[in-house]
C-alpha cells in the first residue's frame, strides 16, 4: 500500500471540507430564486423563519385593509411580494412567479398547497412603460427601496436599511 | 368602631377613594394613549366625509368618440385579455367586461341624438350590495361601490340587481392582469371610479383624464359632500338628473342636458 502522506490526506479533506461547504451554502440559498431581486438583499419584511409561517395571514389582513379601507402602500403586500421574489427569465421580462420552480411554485408543490392567488393576481412585476397612467402610480408607498428604477443598485442604502431594520425590530 | 358620634370615618373614605382614583386610571389610561398613538401613526383609511362621484355633460359628450371607453379598458387591464381559443365573436363581445358604456338615445319624432356614458352609478343605496349573498358587493366609506373578489363567489345576482347593467362577470381563465386591476374566471366586476387613483391621491379617473385630453371635457370627477369641489359648483348651477331616479338609489352619478 502506498504510503498515505500528510499532505495527501490534508488535501482530502480540505476537498471534502470545500465540498460540504458548497453544498450546504447550495441548501440555504435555495429559498430564494436566483436572478430575483430579492437575491440581492439581506432579509424580507420579517425574518424568514416568520415569512415561510405566517406569510399567508400577513397577506390577508393587508387585504381587507387595501380592499375595504382604501389603505395601501402596507407592509405585506402581494405586488410586494412579486416585485422582489419574480426572478428574471432570461430574455427582457419576467418569469411568473408561480411557474414550476419558481419562489411561489417551489414550497406550495412541496407542500401540496393550492396557490390561489395568481389566478387573478399579476404574476410578473409592473412593466415599467405599461399603458396605463396609473400605473407609474401604483408604485408608491412601497418603502426601503424594495422597488428599483431600472439602473438603481438592488442592494440597500445605509438610510434605507436603517429604516427597514427599524421597522422589522418594531414588529 | 371607636366612633361614638355619627360623622364618616373620613380616612377609609380618603383611602376608598384614592384606590377607585388608581385603578381607573391604570385601567383607562393605557386605552386613551393607545388610541392616541394610533391616529397619529397609522393610515386612518378611506373616510365618509367625503363621496366620490361624476357629473356627465351629455351635450359635449361626442358622438363618434370612445376615448372614455378606450381609456378604462387601458387603466383597468381589459384590453389585456385575450379572446379564448375557439370562442364565438357573439360570446367574445357578449361577455367581455365593460366598465363604462356609450349608451346612444334617439328621439324618435325629432332624430335628435344623445350620448350617455354609462357605468356604475355609485349608488348611495346600491341594490348590488342588498342581494349580495356574501358580503362581497359592498360600499366603501367613500361612496365607491366594489366588488371584494376575495368573497365573491360568482352567483351573478348583483348583476340582476343592477338597474344600471354595470357589471360584468368574468368567464374564463385570464393570463394577463395588471396590478392595479386584479382579474380572474368566476367573480363580478365593474367600475370602481379607479378607486387606485383615488388612494394614491390623485384626484382624476381614466375616463375624465381621456374625456378632457380629447378637448370635450364632458365628464367630471369629484366630491359630491364638498361645496367648494368643481363637481358641487356645477351641480349647484345647473340642472342634472339621475338615471332612474325613481327608484331612489340617490346615484353618486348625474347627468345633464338628458
Amino acid at each position: 500500500m502506498p504510503r498515505s502522506t500528510g499532505i495527501k490526506r490534508f488535501a482530502g479533506m480540505l476537498a471534502a471540507g470545500t465540498f460540504m461547504l458548497f453544498s450546504a451554502g447550495a441548501l440555504s440559498d435555495s429559498v430564494v430564486t436566483p436572478g430575483s431581486k430579492a437575491s440581492g438583499m439581506d432579509a424580507c419584511v420579517a425574518p424568514t423563519a416568520e415569512m415561510r409561517r405566517y406569510h399567508m395571514e400577513y397577506l390577508k389582513h393587508d387585504r381587507d385593509k387595501t380592499v375595504h379601507e382604501g389603505i395601501r402602500g402596507l407592509k405585506n403586500s402581494l405586488a410586494g411580494c412579486v416585485d422582489c421574489h419574480a426572478a428574471k427569465d432570461g430574455n427582457s421580462g419576467y418569469a411568473s412567479i408561480n411557474a414550476d420552480g419558481q419562489f411561489c411554485d417551489k414550497c406550495h408543490n412541496y407542500m401540496a398547497v393550492t396557490l390561489a392567488c395568481f389566478q387573478c393576481h399579476r404574476k410578473t412585476p409592473a412593466d415599467p412603460g405599461a399603458s396605463s397612467a396609473g400605473t407609474a402610480k401604483e408604485n408608491q408607498g412601497h418603502a426601503f427601496g424594495l422597488l428599483l428604477d431600472q439602473g438603481e443598485s438592488a442592494t440597500l442604502t445605509e438610510k434605507e436599511r436603517a429604516q427597514f431594520q427599524a421597522l422589522v425590530r418594531e414588529e | 368602631m371607636s366612633n361614638k358620634d355619627d360623622r364618616p370615618d373620613m380616612k377609609r373614605r380618603e383611602f376608598i377613594g384614592k384606590t377607585v382614583l388608581a385603578a381607573g386610571a391604570a385601567s383607562v389610561v393605557p386605552g386613551v394613549l393607545l388610541t392616541v398613538a394610533k391616529a397619529g401613526g397609522e393610515n386612518p383609511g378611506v373616510s365618509s366625509d367625503v363621496r366620490y362621484g361624476l357629473l356627465i355633460d351629455t351635450n359635449k359628450c361626442a358622438d363618434d368618440c370612445t376615448a372614455c371607453v378606450d381609456a378604462c379598458n387601458r387603466e383597468n387591464g381589459i384590453d389585456v385579455m385575450e379572446r379564448p381559443k375557439g370562442q364565438s365573436d357573439d360570446d367574445w363581445n357578449g361577455q367581455r367586461p365593460q366598465w363604462i358604456r356609450k349608451v346612444r338615445l334617439k328621439d324618435m319624432q325629432t332624430g335628435e341624438i344623445t350620448n350617455l356614458p354609462m357605468m356604475c352609478q355609485h349608488c348611495e343605496f346600491p341594490p348590488c350590495v342588498d342581494v349580495c349573498p356574501t358580503g362581497a358587493s359592498f360600499k366603501r366609506a367613500d361612496g365607491i361601490a366594489m366588488v371584494d373578489r376575495h368573497t365573491c363567489i360568482g352567483c351573478r345576482y348583483c348583476m340582476m340587481a343592477c338597474p344600471y347593467k354595470a357589471r360584468s362577470f368574468i368567464h374564463q381563465n385570464v393570463a394577463r392582469q395588471l396590478v392595479n386591476a386584479p382579474r380572474g374566471k368566476g367573480c363580478v366586476e365593474s367600475c370602481n371610479l379607479c378607486v387606485h387613483r383615488i388612494d394614491a391621491g390623485d384626484m382624476t379617473t381614466a375616463c375624465q383624464e381621456a374625456c378632457a385630453k380629447d378637448g370635450h371635457q364632458a365628464i367630471v370627477f369629484g366630491d359630491l359632500k364638498d361645496p367648494d369641489s368643481k363637481l358641487a359648483k356645477l351641480l349647484k348651477k345647473q340642472s342634472s338628473r339621475q338615471i332612474r331616479a325613481d327608484l331612489e338609489l340617490n346615484t353618486g352619478v348625474r347627468y345633464t342636458n338628458v
